[in-house]
């Protein structure tokens, strides 16, 4: 595969490791299968009089027809990743449009701009657009096309033409009140389920998130404590002789361990750390999608309401409202389509994401075993070494 | 090992209860008191088994019988006794001495400590210490009428001794510089032992959170359920299992601990020493001293300066018969002096060959305890690894069938 190699030699400057490649490319459509490979890597500062701002580049290569080449490279930034997904959102109301990562980070100590913070953000604007493209409906959305293959000032102009800021924020509000308005008591039954199972799954993936962002922290206290423990017992040689080899040995193996737990906590900020808060992301986004689903039911609903009390001008609202239960049906079947293939991956993340945090603590324990057990034996090898020049007259 | 109590005498302390009483002010206190079982050896061999005999003892009473050993026999290194307080706690240990996890591994540092002085070739054969196991009343008037406490060095005689012995052997400056650097590096690595527990402690606990939620999360799901109902229970069981853990890593802290303290027993022995140099240079000048008056006095010149001669040089000569009497009492002086200096020396000399013996010994039993002690933490760890390996194990598999 032509593209992962090139890939590697593009980002220089960001290692990117083999697992987590294999995590990017493992979506429901094997790579086989794909025609459309995304990268998202080099990110570039930009200051201005006004601002600084950080760019990254979007690498695509595609095989499909509509695009006139076959390679685009475009620099883009957080905002316009924004505004994809706001596109998104505006096309299909009802399906579930994956998470960007936060504006800003609240809980870490992270800065800004600081490596840290860059690199997590530039893995998650990768896993967006990748999730975009695997979408069986999605992939295809025009503004998806622009955003990956329009140069900047293309971009720009294009952004330009889109319904104004007030309008959206008009439909937002339109949406939250009819949402409270009467849109529930119509709502199937199947509805109803998704929206009970999305609370319960909100609440337990926030609070699976606190307590591995919990995890990480003891750990890394746990890791500082043991820095200081083995160099005791390196000291302490040094006043010894009949002990002093037990002692360096003891010292190197609380030593090694101490690497091993950085292991672990790096195999968690890298894995679950991030899949975790993807899906408290999605808990939200998917509570918003119901939302609008129950007020494109709302407007229906409201429509046939005044229909029943208008003596005059049947026959036009007849015809609106059998537009409006087109929408709501065409809603409702997007939705359903969605969130089965929503929950399908969603198993498959949360099972290879938790196998992988068991591999990690697996990989941890089996270093310190081995790391132990070599000390044991050296430790009885003297001891029969000892008592064989014993036994000799 | 020549023929010591130990071999004789099987000794336990076997139990510990909480008692009240009242103290020497008669005010009403808790405290602990320890039940101390003998019982001969020999008999068993015969296929007969022989009886138990038992008394209590409060840890003061050891505390005195410790006192006792150090006193009556400074050239050797008497085994110490477990901490009177609870030192080097992490959060979850309590500091509490009435607490039972802290009385039980006191009960097992009492019983270490019995067997120690049991198995000393010196210590093992003093009266005393017979008494102290099998005799229960009356023992404490028993050791204060031995007079032991007279022959005691101050504090300020011992500190005294240190500041200002010229020719102590080297010998017992470096193992007073090793005894220092022991204590030093012993109770830093307690520390800083006691603090990564607590740090393990919350990892695994926090661990245990994961099986409640999980559980709650099963409940809406129809295929992942079971996977993660299941994994949850492994978590539980992942963050029970510290407490074994640890508590088995208390008993490798006290078996340091002991080293702590032994560390102090090592420099009783060479403040000892330094207090008999002391003595002895002190006896000596001493003696140099008389013997130069004497000689003064004889030969009628004054060679050092003394208010004698310079009173006298004021208010008139001494009579001859005034000078013969003082030279005699000089004289005395001077022989008793060299006597004493002789036995001091002779002392001295003895002190040194016999605690250096002891010293040997304690090296090699300190080496054998010491490796034996890291061992068992490797055990240990590795006992903990092949826990986690089998925990997680156990959890992947639960994973793939979500």
């Amino acid at each position: 595969d032509t593209s992962l190699a090139e890939v590697n030699s593009f980002s220089s400057s960001m290692p990117i490791s083999p697992s987590s490649m294999i995590n990017q490319y493992k979506f429901e459509d094997g790579p086989e299968l794909r025609d459309l490979f995304i990268t998202v890597d080099d990110p570039e500062s930009h200051i201005t009089a006004i601002e600084t701002f950080i760019t990254y580049r979007v690498a695509t290569k595609t095989s499909r027809g509509e695009f006139d080449s076959s390679e685009y490279e475009v620099r883009r930034r957080y905002q316009d990743f924004l505004w994809l997904k706001s596109k998104l959102e505006e096309a299909h109301p009802t399906l579930i449009i994956p998470p960007l990562p936060e504006k800003f980070i609240m809980k870490g100590m992270v800065e800004r701009f600081s490596d840290e913070f860059i690199e997590t953000r530039r893995k998650a604007l990768h896993k967006f657009l990748n999730r975009i493209a695997d979408h069986p409906t999605l992939t295809f959305n025009e503004d998806f096309k622009i955003f990956l293959t329009a140069q900047a000032w293309e971009l720009s102009s294009h952004k330009k033409q889109g319904p104004s800021l007030l309008t959206r924020m008009g439909q937002t509000v339109r949406a939250v009140t009819s949402s409270v308005r009467g849109a529930v008591k119509n709502r199937p039954g199947m509805f109803t389920e998704m929206n009970d199972y999305m609370e319960t799954f909100s609440q337990k993936i926030n609070l699976l998130d606190k307590i591995a962002h919990r995890i990480y922290k003891e750990e890394r206290d746990y890791f500082n404590e043991m820095k200081e423990y083995g160099p005791i017992h390196t000291l302490w040689s040094a006043s010894e002789e009949d002990i002093a080899d037990s002692l360096k040995g003891i010292a190197n193996c609380i030593d090694r361990c101490c690497k091993a737990t950085e292991k672990r906590m790096a195999g968690l900020s890298e894995n679950l750390l991030p899949i975790l808060h993807e899906y408290v992301l999605y808990s939200d986004i998917l509570m918003g999608v119901l939302k609008r689903r129950d007020q494109i039911q709302g407007e229906l609903d409201s429509k046939i309401d005044a229909l029943a009390n208008k003596k005059t001008e049947k026959d036009l609202f007849s015809e609106e409202i059998g537009k409006l239960e087109d929408k709501v049906e065409r809603a409702n079947n997007a939705l359903k389509v969605d969130w089965d293939r929503w929950k399908q991956n969603m198993q498959c993340d949360m099972r290879s994401t938790f196998i992988n945090v068991a591999e990690n603590n697996l990989r941890f324990y089996e270093e310190c075993l081995a790391t132990w057990e070599s000390f044991l034996a050296s430790q009885t090898v003297d001891l029969h070494v000892e008592e064989d020049s014993e036994d000799r007259p | 090992m020549e023929d010591c109590l130990a071999k004789k005498l099987e000794i336990t302390v076997s139990e510990a209860e909480k008692r009240t009483g009242r103290n020497a002010m008669n005010i009403q206190e808790t405290y602990t008191a320890y039940l101390i079982e003998t019982r001969a050896v020999e008999s068993q061999s015969e296929g007969q088994c022989a009886p138990v005999d038992s008394l209590w003892r409060r840890y003061s009473e050891f505390e005195l019988l410790r006192n006792y050993l150090s006193v009556t026999y400074p050239h050797i290194v008497v085994p110490p006794l477990p901490e009177k307080r609870a030192d080097f706690v992490w959060h979850k240990l309590s500091a509490d001495n009435m607490d039972p996890d802290f009385v039980e591994r006191r009960r097992i540092g009492l019983e270490n400590f019995l067997l120690r002085v049991a198995s000393h070739p010196v210590l093992c054969q003093d009266k005393i210490f017979y008494s102290f196991l099998t005799q229960e009343g009356g023992w404490k008037e028993m050791v204060n009428e031995t007079g032991f406490q007279l022959k005691a060095d101050s504090r300020l005689k011992a500190l005294n001794a240190t500041f200002r012995v010229k020719n102590p052997d080297k010998r017992f400056t470096e193992l007073k510089h090793y005894s220092d650097e022991l204590q030093s590096v012993i109770s830093h690595l307690l520390r800083v032992r006691a603090r990564v527990a607590d740090r393990l402690y919350g990892v695994y606990k926090v661990h245990g959170n994961y099986g409640r939620v999980f559980s709650e999360w099963s409940a809406i799901e129809k295929e992942m359920g079971d996977g993660l109902q299941s994994a949850g229970h492994h978590m539980d069981v992942y963050a029970a299992s510290i407490d074994d853990i640890l508590e088995e890593e208390e008993h490798y802290a006290d078996q340091l601990k002991e080293y702590l303290f032994y560390a102090e027993a090592l420099r009783a022995v060479c403040r000892k020493h330094e207090l008999m140099q002391y003595d002895l240079e002190m006896a000596a000048q001493d003696l140099t001293s008389k013997k130069q008056q004497c000689e003064e006095l004889a030969t009628g010149t004054v060679r050092t300066f003394s208010l004698k001669g310079m009173t006298s040089k004021l208010f008139g000569q001494e009579t001859p018969e005034q000078r013969e009497a003082k030279l005699k009492i000089l004289e005395e002086q001077i022989q008793e002096g060299e006597e004493q200096l002789k036995s001091k020396n002779l002392e001295g000399r003895d002190f040194v060959k016999n605690a250096w013996a002891d010293i040997e010994r304690f090296k090699e039993q300190k080496n054998h305890d010491l490796k034996e002690a890291l061992i068992s933490y490797a055990v240990m760890q590795i006992s903990m690894c092949k826990k986690g390996i089998q925990v997680w194990t156990n959890a992947k598999e639960c994973f793939s069938k979500m």
